[in-house]
């Protein structure tokens, strides 16, 4: 129980608008979008300056009371989920672009800028944020870099992590840290950044991100190639990859996938088609016409039956349009969708996508799979209902198989959702024992009292 | 008060729609009020979460989260933009009826729904007072727009800048009609609404003069009450039975093909609306409801694509007026309907149209909504007076009277120079000046 001087101490910080206490209120910050149990936390903070934020990391460090940092909640592994009685820090009223410099090419901005937001402002200047998570139109800045959040863009453009060029943050005693720099090299202490990105509040709590800005691609060619056999247009992924051709997008879609999307959208997909790939190059107009061509020469070798190139802006945008509804069309189909986002090393996408289709089959369970092939990141998305418990134990029973393969090519339980709580109890499998400890030692000497969101990636 | 296990039970018949959301939190990206605040309460996966917390008997705060419920402008944006379909205003009103039910009507509510709404009559006598005095305590801020504002302190007006109730409301003006169409042409009935009879009786007079331009036989009955969506808001669902119920028996002695309205909210409440509330209705009501709902379209819409646009092939002296459209949530996110009421515009060559940005954001009026949250509202409606100034326009047009009030209230508040109209307004001056 948060006691009445407390809350009143965190009113005085904040301001008593900023600070919720009510059941009611507080009821509505105990989820986020992984399936998972909500849990009530105690109080919801809602800082408007970075100066309160700092004071309000103090103060909970000083009653020893878990701290949950929260953007947007569209967490999928349960990373904003609060610890029960524990206090959520809602970012979204830190929500200011502080510069977006275009002589230099970086941004700095505050935790709480919306993903899409700044990626419509620095366009607006000609300039390219590539990072485009699927909830870009609410995810939060710092929700990505504390995710280390990906996209349909990772294969030429990488991650968050690739943009993160410096950060300033709060340790657990409210004390500014500043790390990285707003140069392109920066060779100066220990590469904090590095740790705190992709750390899911767990080290520390984001102030100020200065994040590194590209120019704008010149030119950029959309296809859609259709295969009879999902086998080959996964052996076309590998082949285009062990081509040297970097797409700056390359998605599959499966049968499942493909008619529930057509179903919903009517975007003139091929229903019968057992997979589709989604492809776009992009970068100067005579490497954009030279990676097109490879990319339909390769595909056709592959054995695909038709290949679409979109010849306007209008066709492209249908092609994207599609894939963007791929996660809603599932979604209509059963009460519950569970998304994973196991991810293999590019040249093992055949065969995972072999055994999720044997993991479906074994299970009697309903999976789509689409996703970002190119980066051998997919997306196996589960349909159930959580309320039929039955199921509900095959589909756990299907998530640690479709774990287990993974790790078994030589891949990772998470491209881009991040470990949250629910992976946690799964990393000493890809990690070590050791690797745990290593972990835990390193939180318990930065967070000595266990309060920076606590549980999340390696328990405990 | 029923007891907290007969709420749980109630709640229990929304449960199959609850477990649709899948707390994707995507409403943020659209969701007005959640725009101006950032509270999760006030966007809609919070009001589900919290509807499904009170199902769950996770907590126990049914007046709390009715309060939060009503923090709601039912524009519909959430629904539109949801990944896996939630039916959000379906759940909404159902859990506002429910809750209601649950703890009781406000005074205050009841004695405006119950005591006046339900009673077409009275309602009109009560207007007609309030149009008489209303001159005394209030005086004109904006003769482009027409509002005004209260004279001395008010706590009802506010610093609110209204337009006024009109002198002689449209059913005084012309009471019935019942005329033939031509050979070939649509009976249409005219469903007249409440805003367009009190406030906006030129709106229902264009719409006659352009029906009667096309043509098209018109059934307006005398006696229309109001289409019911206030009553059933407030979750009052025994309001909005008797209201559908006088408004179904007085059109259904008429004949006719159509029910045209000229406002964006009574076209959705008797398309959607009607048919959603009364499920649980006899079947004969519901066949009665469902052939009704069927026959309902927007004017623009019935212009556009059932009878034809007249086109004006007089040529204009001089420069179009820059007009910008406003895009009621009720006519784009409920019925997807958005190209026609700008082809009607546009058929009048006097007119220049250009879209603002954000066109098809919400206004911020919400009917209840402006009255209970008004600085909340202002907010929101600020937004889209700076979408019209940054649009360079001199008059907005939108389909939907209440939007028209909420549109009036903010420019006149930033006193900008912009007249607000009703697309078949400026469609009726190019015929009347047709050669």
């Amino acid at each position: 129980m948060i006691s009445q001087s407390l809350l009143e101490e965190f009113q005085a910080k904040v301001g008593a608008d900023n600070v919720f206490s009510e059941d009611t209120d507080r009821l509505t910050y105990s989820y986020d979008a992984a399936v998972l149990e909500p849990v009530m936390p105690g109080l919801v903070v809602r800082p408007a300056t970075g100066e309160a934020l700092g004071q309000v990391v103090r103060l909970c460090n000083q009653n020893r009371i878990a701290l949950t940092v929260r953007g947007a909640g569209t967490n999928l592994s349960g990373g904003t989920i609060p610890i029960a009685g524990g206090v959520v820090v809602v970012t979204n009223a830190l929500n200011r672009i502080e510069e977006i410099n275009e002589q230099d090419m970086y941004a700095v901005v505050q935790p709480g800028v919306v993903t899409a937001k700044l990626a419509a402002a620095v366009e607006a200047k000609g300039l390219f944020y590539p990072p485009d998570p699927g909830s870009q139109a609410v995810s939060t800045l710092g929700g990505n870099v504390a995710e280390n959040a990906g996209g349909l863009r990772g294969l030429k453009y990488g991650v968050t992590r690739d943009y993160v060029m410096g950060l300033q943050f709060f340790d657990v005693d409210g004390q500014p840290i500043k790390t990285g720099s707003r140069t392109v090299k920066c060779a100066t202490g220990y590469n904090l950044t590095g740790l705190m990105v992709g750390s899911e509040g767990t080290l520390g709590v984001f102030n100020k991100i200065t994040l590194k800005l590209i120019p704008l691609p010149q030119d950029r060619k959309s296809m859609v190639a259709v295969f009879d056999e999902m086998g080959s247009a996964s052996e076309a992924v590998a082949a285009i990859i062990a081509s040297h051709v970097v797409p700056a997008t390359l998605e599959i879609m499966d049968n499942f996938t493909i008619r529930a999307v057509e179903d919903y959208s009517h975007a003139g997909l091929p229903k019968e088609a057992a997979a589709l790939l989604l492809i776009e190059v992009d970068g100067h107009p005579a490497q954009v016409a030279d990676d097109a061509a490879k990319v339909e020469t390769i595909c056709r070798q592959m054995g695909a039956a038709d290949i679409r190139v979109a010849k306007t802006a209008a066709e492209r945008d249908k092609v994207w349009a599609a894939r963007r509804t791929a996660l809603s069309a599932l979604a209509k189909l059963r009460p519950t969708l569970v998304l994973e986002d196991a991810t293999v090393p590019r040249s093992r996408i055949p065969a995972m996508v072999k055994a999720i289709q044997a993991i479906s089959a074994r299970y009697g369970l309903a999976i789509g799979t689409f996703g970002h092939a190119g980066d051998g990141n997919l997306h196996p998305t589960i349909l159930t209902d959580r309320r039929d418990k039955a199921e509900w134990k095959k589909v756990e029973a299907a998530i640690t198989d479709i774990f287990d393969q993974a790790l078994a090519l030589g891949g990772t339980l998470s491209g881009e959702h991040g470990t949250g709580i629910a992976k946690s109890c799964y990393l000493e499998k890809e990690t070590s024992p050791a690797t745990i400890l290593y972990s835990r030692r390193l939180k318990a000497a930065l967070d000595p009292n266990n309060i920076l969101n606590p549980g999340k990636i390696i328990g405990g | 008060m029923a007891s907290v296990k007969e709420l749980t039970r109630l709640m229990k018949k929304l449960e199959d729609q609850l477990v649709v959301c899948m707390r994707c939190g995507m409403c943020q990206a659209v969701c007005p009020v959640f725009a101006q605040t950032g509270r999760e309460a006030d966007v809609a996966r919070g009001k589900l979460a919290l509807l499904d917390g009170l199902m769950q008997e996770m907590f126990k705060d049914p007046q709390g989260v009715c309060e939060r419920l009503n923090r709601c402008l039912l524009c519909g944006s959430c629904a539109a933009n949801c990944p896996s379909g939630v039916s959000v205003m379906e759940i909404f009103l159902q859990a506002r009826a429910i809750l209601a039910g649950f703890m009781g009507l406000p005074p205050a509510k009841k004695a405006i729904l119950r005591g006046m709404l339900a009673h077409p009559e009275l309602f009109d006598h009560v207007m007609a007072w309030g149009a008489k005095f209303q001159k005394i305590f209030t005086r004109e801020v904006n003769d482009v727009i027409g509002t005004s504002c209260a004279r001395i302190n008010s706590p009802l007006i506010g610093d609110r800048h209204f337009r006024g109730l009109a002198e002689k409301p449209f059913h005084r003006l012309l009471p019935a009609l019942d005329t033939a169409p031509a050979k070939g042409r649509p009976r249409a009935a005219f469903f007249v609404g409440c805003l367009l009879d009190k406030f906006f009786p030129d709106i229902a007079q264009a719409v006659v003069a352009v029906l009667q331009s096309h043509a098209v036989g018109i059934f307006m009955p005398p006696g229309q009450a109001c289409c019911g969506i206030p009553a059933v808001s407030a979750g009052d669902t025994q309001t909005f039975g008797k209201l559908v119920r006088h408004n179904l028996a007085l059109f259904e002695a008429g004949r006719f093909d159509y029910l045209v309205t000229a406002c964006a909210t009574c076209t959705s409440t008797i398309r959607k609306v009607w048919p959603m509330m009364l499920r649980e209705e006899t079947a004969a009501l519901r066949a009665r409801v469902e052939k009704m709902a069927a026959k309902t379209l927007d004017v623009n819409q019935f212009l556009v694509d059932e009878v034809g646009l007249l086109t004006c092939d007089r040529q204009k002296d001089g420069e179009p007026v820059a007009v910008t459209y406003h895009d009621p949530c009720h006519l784009k996110k409920s019925l997807g309907v958005a190209a026609q009421p700008r082809a009607v515009i546009t058929a009048n060559p006097d007119y220049r149209l250009i879209e603002m940005p954000e066109a098809d954001a919400c206004c911020g009026m919400g009917g209840s909504f402006n009255l209970q949250y008004y600085e909340l509202s202002a907010g929101i409606g600020r937004r889209k007076r700076d979408n019209i100034q940054a649009s360079g326009a001199v008059v907005v047009a939108t389909g939907c009277p209440a939007c028209m009030l909420q549109i009036s209230d903010t420019l006149s508040r930033a006193g900008d120079r912009v007249a607000v109209r009703h697309p078949v307004q400026l469609y009726a001056e190019s015929l009347r000046s047709k050669p």
